[in-house]
């Protein structure tokens, strides 16, 4: 009996200490989705059970979040935004990436840690000079503007994931193609990129991640509803006065956090391995 | 050795004939748009962030008109800046201490393989994967200061009754207790990954070498393992305080800077009054406040990844 | 086809010396082998003749012309990688096209180097396979393909047999070596392997240190060493050296016999009182390990036979006569170079 208990107690509270992690971090998640199908009446009840539906479930939020707020139009600037974020930090980073890894040699080394750094410069001390610019180049309260900020920082960190992930790569198949007489840059383009597809959508994946993600740009260049992002409009946007929406502010919050979770979980280790620079084996 | 007859003054190929075989010209090149980019919108915006503060800009008055470090000494004065001060840093601290124990725990957790593994580890990784402002909504909601469901819970449980609900947000303490537990929640999957990333790292000849050797659990944990991955955790420290020292989001959702003042943070100050309120210098100024810390973090950074690269 | 010649070449990184002065000339057609420890500049050394490195100074001529600024694809060579180099992404036949896309050979052209190439290799029912899909040796048959389809000037190979099992090694080699001869290119190989390179080579270029200490016939490198390091470099076992007021008296452990198995042949004996330490039999033959009087210090190894030898001529412990036919010893100066006479 004693052993029995010797091998079930540790057990149990492994079990339970999990258990307790999960429940920690997965409530919030839970108290949204719950919150986006109660409806009103059983919501705004403070003598009703909050853990379950006191009357029937509704999908009522959801209807008024697609049909009576811009969350339709939210949703698509996000994907615009993300797209052409995508696209100018490929353009940028790519090529960066690989000429630091390289065709740079030891100043190679510095800028490339250079580069990385201003990724840890922060969006609430430019945010101010930025806006000034935003405003003089007309893009203020457009989605525009995010569009050009962005980059600033997916630019950099990108650069250093795909320059960390080309230095893993055998420099013998692009020496092999330069004897078989491709340029350095037809190397580059011939046998570099094919071969580093899954960086390159690791790298996709971040940005447009980073993009959903960020909320200080947003708040600070975009006033005006429609051309909101999804996570400023969820947040700020779903107010009238004083009253707060909570069913379709949580329903939004819901749908918004979907597609990051899953891309998260996807790319979880993908990710790991280039922040650490492959030194996890 | 047999005799070559001597070479031919050759065809003139003396040059590589295209630009696109110079590695130094290509270098630049392909580097050049990326640098590009950071050094007009990142390191242009940062020396205009400098100068306003140095200046009296405000965007009713947009005047460059120098003032020196004048700026600097009103915002010193006042009052709320100093709780500012003191209320970053206990955020900043607070928040990342908390963190960084649930992260090292929840690693050792995930360490071995048990059923369910897998689920468990992507939902862990969930507040660190959603956007912090959504996260931080459904927070705000949990804290509401009528329909709390942690009130509800405390008082199911018996524990206060109604009247005694504290009001999580509307209490300067307690809004401050709030601030810092999201941001220590939204943290510690990201400490999780880095714990377990860092763990894992270690070669097992050496975790073999040390029970080989009679070294137990606790003392193969922190004499073996956690010195080797200082270098890892420290660089994910790092990132995770340069973040929530200069963060805004889980303030001004949660508490709008208040009750009064109590969790108003640098970042969140810089945006009232620089953008608020309009008032570009002072903002700035307040913004710059930021750095000296940065700084610090970013030397701490390099000396890291110098060691890592080893 | 082509003759290679270097003059002079030298390599510095920063402040060191790689490349520190090689003077070379492969006629056309030879199979010349670079031999030399890991680190004496063999691989550089070969990589500034493709033109992946460019030198600090000294001349490379290949076919007549000076080819010192010019890409590897216009100097006509083809080069063979360690570890291959294969393009994942391509199909074997792909692969050994590729070389001949880059310069817009037309596709029927194309077509038809493709095909004799792998059917000079043997490789014609790999041609859609995707490298992953091939076995070490199969590979290395593709790499050596792709090397030869364009008819190169010449053929530069960096360790190619050192990523396979010693089985497939020797085997390997005389692929390499047959397609050589069969195709008669101008071939530089780079080994630090000196079974390899004896096996292997026309001639042989020992390096050390950036310089080339001997050039020759494996004959001549392994009877007529230039110095010492040449001498202990090529020979397993190494050639026994004894110090002896700084000059250097060398014999190899094959021609250190018990004094009885020696006749006198021509030109008489040198004899050792030699006590036996330690001996290995290995099957084919027997090390033995041990001192010769007079020279406590240095260990002295004799390869013998397995069967002849009579086993109290070898008792472990006891002092036994050996001697050494002086045709065969060797006599190096205080500076490390071979003279005739002490």
């Amino acid at each position: 009996m004693k052993r029995l208990l010797a091998t079930a107690i540790p057990e149990i509270s492994f079990y339970g200490a999990v258990a307790l992690f999960v429940v920690l971090t997965t409530f919030p998640f839970y108290w949204m989705l719950i919150t986006s199908l109660k409806s009103n009446p059983d919501l705004y009840n403070v003598t009703n059970i909050p853990f379950w539906f006191n009357e029937a479930p509704t999908l009522e939020h959801y209807q008024y979040l697609f049909e009576q707020t811009l969350f339709a139009r939210w949703l698509l600037n996000s994907l615009v935004i993300g797209l052409c974020v995508v696209a100018i930090t490929l353009v940028a980073a790519l090529p960066a990436g690989y000429s630091l890894a390289r065709l740079t040699g030891r100043n190679g080394e510095a800028l490339g840690i250079g580069i990385f750094l201003t990724y840890l410069v922060p969006p609430t001390l430019l945010f101010l000079p930025l806006s000034r610019i935003v405003a003089n180049l007309g893009l203020q309260n457009s989605m525009w503007s995010l569009v050009l900020v962005y980059p600033t920082f997916t630019i950099p960190f990108c650069t250093w994931l795909l320059m960390g992930f080309f230095k893993a790569m055998p420099v013998e198949i692009e020496e092999a193609a330069i004897v078989d007489g491709c340029s350095l840059f037809g190397a580059f383009v011939r046998m570099v990129i094919p071969l580093s597809l899954p960086a390159i959508l690791t790298v996709v994946i971040f940005t447009f991640t980073l993009t959903l993600q960020e909320f200080v740009y947003a708040l600070t260049f975009i006033s005006s509803s429609a051309q909101k992002p999804i996570t400023l409009g969820v947040a700020t946007d779903l107010v009238r006065g004083d009253i707060f929406f909570w069913g379709e502010i949580m329903a939004g919050a819901l749908i918004a956090s979907i597609p990051v979770a899953i891309a998260y979980n996807l790319f979880l280790d993908r990710f790991i391995s280039g922040i650490t620079g492959g030194a996890v084996k | 050795m047999a005799v070559i007859a001597e070479p031919v003054a050759a065809k003139p190929v003396s040059r590589f004939r295209f630009i696109l075989d110079r590695r130094e010209v290509l270098g630049a090149i392909l580097v050049a748009p990326a640098i590009l980019y950071v050094l007009l919108l990142v390191g242009a915006p940062f020396l205009l962030a400098v100068y306003y503060s140095v200046s009296a800009y405000t965007i009713y008055d947009p005047s460059w008109h120098f003032v020196g470090l004048s700026n600097f000494k009103q915002i010193v004065q006042n009052p709320v800046f100093i709780d500012t001060l003191e209320n970053t840093f206990l955020f900043t601290f607070a928040s990342q201490l908390l963190g960084l124990v649930l992260g090292k725990f929840g690693a050792f957790l995930l360490l071995r393989p048990f059923p369910g593994r897998k689920i468990v580890r992507a939902l862990v990784i969930l507040p660190w994967a959603v956007p912090i402002a959504l996260a931080s909504v459904a927070w705000e909601w949990m804290f509401d200061s009528l329909y709390s469901v942690i009130n509800w819970t405390l008082i199911a449980l018996g524990i206060i009754d109604r009247s005694q609900a504290p009001n999580w947000l509307g209490n300067p303490h307690l809004a401050m207790l709030c601030v810092i537990v999201v941001n220590a929640w939204r943290f510690f999957p990201f400490a999780i990954v880095v714990f377990l990333a860092g763990i894992t790292s270690v070669p097992q000849d050496i975790i073999d070498a040390a029970t080989v050797d009679g070294a137990g659990f606790w003392r193969r944990n922190y004499q073996i393992i956690m010195p080797m991955i200082l270098p890892i955790v420290a660089i994910g420290l790092i990132f995770g305080i340069v973040f929530t020292f200069t963060d805004l989001s889980v303030v001004y959702l949660l508490t709008n800077g208040g009750p009064v003042n109590a969790t108003t943070v640098l970042g969140f100050q810089g945006f009232q009054v620089g953008i608020v309120s309009g008032d570009v210098s002072h903002g700035a100024a307040i913004s710059l406040f930021m750095l000296p810390v940065l700084f610090v973090l970013v030397i701490g950074m390099l000396r890291f990844i110098r060691r890592r690269e080893i | 086809m082509a003759a290679v010649l270097t003059r002079d070449i030298i390599k510095k990184f920063g402040e060191v010396s790689a490349v520190d002065g090689i003077t070379l000339t492969v006629p056309d057609g030879e199979f010349m082998v670079l031999l030399g420890p890991s680190g004496c500049g063999k691989t550089t050394f070969l990589r500034i003749i493709c033109g992946l490195e460019q030198q600090t100074s000294g001349d490379l001529i290949i076919g007549g012309n000076v080819v010192n600024d010019i890409p590897p694809r216009a100097r006509g060579v083809a080069m063979m990688f360690q570890s291959y180099g294969l393009y994942p992404h391509y199909t074997v036949r792909n692969n050994i096209a590729f070389p001949l896309k880059t310069t817009r050979v037309p596709r029927a052209e194309i077509e038809k180097r493709v095909a004799w190439a792998a059917n000079l290799l043997g490789i014609d029912h790999l041609l859609d396979r995707r490298p992953r899909q091939l076995s070490g040796g199969e590979r290395q048959r593709v790499a050596l393909a792709r090397a030869l389809v364009r008819e190169p000037t010449a053929l530069l190979l960096d360790e190619p047999l050192s990523n396979l099992d010693a089985k497939l090694r020797a085997s390997a080699r005389q692929e390499i070596r047959q397609f050589q001869q069969r195709v008669g290119t101008t071939t530089i190989y780079v080994t630090h392997d000196q079974v390899e390179a004896m096996g292997m080579g026309d001639r042989i270029a020992v390096i050390d240190h950036g310089r080339v200490r001997q050039v020759g016939t494996p004959a001549e490198i392994y009877d007529d060493p230039a110095d010492r390091f040449v001498a202990t470099f090529v020979g397993t076992p190494p050639m026994n050296l004894l110090a002896r007021d700084g000059t250097y008296l060398g014999f190899r452990p094959e021609n250190f016999l018990p004094r009885d198995m020696i006749n006198n042949g021509n030109g008489g004996v040198t004899e050792f009182s030699f006590r036996v330490d330690r001996s290995e039999y290995l099957g084919s033959e027997r090390i033995v390990y041990g001192v010769v009087e007079g020279f406590d210090t240095q260990v002295i190894t004799a390869k013998l036979p397995p069967a002849h030898v009579a086993e109290e001529s070898i008792r472990p412990g006891e002092w036994h006569p050996f001697a050494v036919k002086n045709g065969a010893m060797r006599y190096f100066s205080r500076d490390g170079k071979r003279t005739s006479w002490h």
